[in-house]
């Protein structure tokens, strides 16, 4: 997804300052090992890795019948702030954080969709990614040095069953729901798939059950362009430059296919960056030039290209009939989990008609299902921006689970 | 008296026996099924296509599918609910014959309500005034009606004549409140008509 906070902060202006009572306020992160020598994670690729560092943050308080609590799944560029102003975000070398709250704070906070006042909110860092749960930046305890590529090849079942252990730790039986948009709906859908004791509902938003080949296809470019970048060196920059153009590149593909055809129209149609002439040469022209560069750069500075490898990976390997040939309806057969499905008709990336392929899973295994596709311009990015109509629904939903 | 709207409405609640599987076509703003799953336990899925709808019925707490009926019920087993209601929608359907198969197929018992073009004071607008009929049953002009199949008691029972179909009773709704369809009676003297109804056992076999 895009950038949420530009995103947010080109639509409605302000943003909930600290002191706000719609804000969380201050939060800190916190870090929890949940994995080591004595108890590795089993991956799916085989290894039982460890140790595994996990960031999270929690808002709001854990009701004394410990039935309030929901999961929020961030996708792949999100962390586990969430919400609120970090207080730390200078010790943990976070500048990016200073002028903002977290990525969904829009949704999460005292009245919001995610009521803080209300429920009990948990977000975790994936693992492979980059802010704070252990990832390929990290140095690999065999060697002394950063794991690179050495990294086991993570899944969004790896990182559900990683979840599963943090929701033991935080002492929380079942989950009043899990919910996420775009990859964090792909881990909802895994959570009400696997754990089906362990979640009572689940908000998938715009989310499906396997990208499309036009999806992976994106992916695989945007590795590439990585990969190729001189800097990359296999995997192995940390002592040196880190491959900045090569993920800046990746992230201008990606934010491509965030957008929509009218979003683009609408933003930037074919504005001139200066003037309105031709300048009859091959730089920078047009607004929507600037603006994907604008994105790719602000992103390099807070993303690593070696996560942006693994996560990726992750999304593409996401398919959730795999274990079943392919048939979504047995896949789902074992979902006891209200599911809360939205859509939202110009997202190309994960297009309705794949959303609603969940919707029909549960029915035809006679389950009820909510389905909802929302008429929007937004694209992919829509799931950050119509806050204003998705919030009510999310709520409500909430309030009768 | 009863609310003229809900006529139907309450009569559904009162026919469907709690702890049924319900499917609800065209559930507006989801009362029915809410009602019916909160005070009847039954399970409940509704579908719906208008967005402002669908976001009501969420707010009341049903399950509800954004779809299309004219497409047909495909995401549906047969048989799979105790009954499928539908409520005075048939009317605004671009293919009200094919969705009535679908609701044959899908539910065990089928209930219909819908506005009756017949009755004689939707006769008298039309004839005295030369326009189209606006009444409470039919509370639009012909401008932005989203009745483009408007229909009669008598061509519906054509239809079940020639279907097989199994009619469980019938009820008519005028100026007398509701009661068990009397014929001819109530081609001009019911409002609104709603049916039970259900596949014919040979059919079942056959299929």
């Amino acid at each position: 997804m895009t950038d949420p906070l530009n995103v947010c902060r080109e639509k409605q202006g302000l943003f909930d300052g600290p002191d706000s009572p719609r804000s969380v306020g201050w939060t800190t992160p916190q870090r929890v090992v949940l994995a080591d020598q004595s108890c590795p994670l089993p991956l799916d690729c085989g290894v039982d890795f460890f140790p595994v560092t996990v960031e999270y943050e929690t808002y709001g308080n854990f009701s004394e019948a410990k039935d309030n609590a929901v999961f929020l799944l961030h996708a792949l560029s999100g962390d586990a702030h969430i919400a609120g102003w970090d207080a730390d975000w200078e010790k943990d070398k976070r500048p990016w954080r200073r002028d903002r709250p977290g990525w969904w704070d829009q949704m999460v906070g005292p009245g919001k969709a995610f009521n803080t006042d209300l429920y009990y909110v948990v977000c975790a860092n994936l693992l492979g990614s980059c802010y704070g749960t252990t990832g390929p930046w990290e140095n690999n305890p065999l060697t002394g040095k950063p794991y690179g590529l050495d990294f086991p090849v993570v899944t969004v079942q790896d990182w559900v069953r990683l979840q599963v252990r943090l929701q033991d730790y935080l002492g929380i039986d079942k989950l009043l729901a899990v919910a996420g948009g775009s990859l964090g709906g792909q881990q909802a859908l895994a959570w009400a798939m696997n754990y089906p004791e362990r979640v009572r509902s689940a908000i998938i938003m715009a989310a499906s059950a396997r990208l499309s080949a036009q999806g992976l296809a994106f992916n695989a470019v945007g590795r590439q362009a990585i990969m190729n970048d001189p800097c990359f060196q296999n995997g192995n920059y940390y002592d040196g430059k880190p491959p900045a153009n090569g993920l800046e590149l990746a992230r201008m593909l990606g934010h491509i296919t965030y957008l929509s055809y009218k979003s683009m129209e609408g933003k930037f149609g074919r504005r001139y960056e200066n003037g309105s002439q031709p300048g009859y040469h091959l730089d920078k022209e047009f607004s929507v030039e600037s603006y994907l560069e604008y994105q790719g750069r602000a992103f390099v500075r807070r993303f690593d290209a070696n996560s942006y490898l693994y996560l990726t990976r992750a999304m593409d390997y996401f398919d959730a009939a795999s274990a079943f040939r392919g048939n979504l309806a047995a896949a789902c057969a074992e979902i006891d989990a209200k599911l809360l499905l939205l859509s939202f008709s110009s997202d190309w990336l994960y297009p309705p008609r794949d959303t609603r392929e969940i919707a029909k899973a549960m029915l035809a295994n006679n389950k009820s299902v909510t389905y909802v596709e929302l008429l929007s311009d937004y694209g992919h990015d829509a799931f950050l921006l119509e806050t204003d109509r998705t919030t009510p629904m999310i709520s409500s939903f909430l309030g009768k689970v | 008296m009863q609310k003229r709207t809900r006529w139907d409405h309450d009569l559904i609640f009162d026919l469907i026996p709690a702890g049924s599987s319900v499917l609800d076509l065209g559930c507006g703003n989801g009362e029915l099924l809410a009602r019916l799953v909160e005070e009847k336990q039954v399970r409940g899925q509704a579908v719906e296509a208008d967005p402002d709808q669908v976001m009501a019925a969420i707010h009341n707490g049903v399950a509800v599918y954004q779809g299309d009926l004219d497409r047909g019920l495909a995401e549906f087993n047969s048989k799979s609910f105790d009954y499928v209601v539908v409520e005075k929608t048939l009317q605004a359907l671009r293919r009200p014959l094919f969705v009535l198969e679908e609701i044959l197929r899908v539910g065990e018992v089928c209930i219909v309500s819908f506005p009756n073009f017949s009755y004689h004071e939707v006769v008298k607008m039309l004839v005295e005034t030369g326009r189209m009929p606006v009444s409470a049953s039919l509370p639009y002009q012909w401008h932005d009606t989203p009745n483009i199949h408007l229909f009669t008691l008598l061509d519906f029972l054509d239809w079940v004549e020639k279907q097989e179909v199994t009619v469980v009773s019938g009820y008519a709704w005028g100026a007398f409140g509701y009661r068990n369809l009397v014929l001819p009676e109530d081609i001009t003297g019911a409002e609104e008509l709603l049916f039970v109804m259900r596949q014919t056992p040979e059919h079942d076999a056959r299929s």
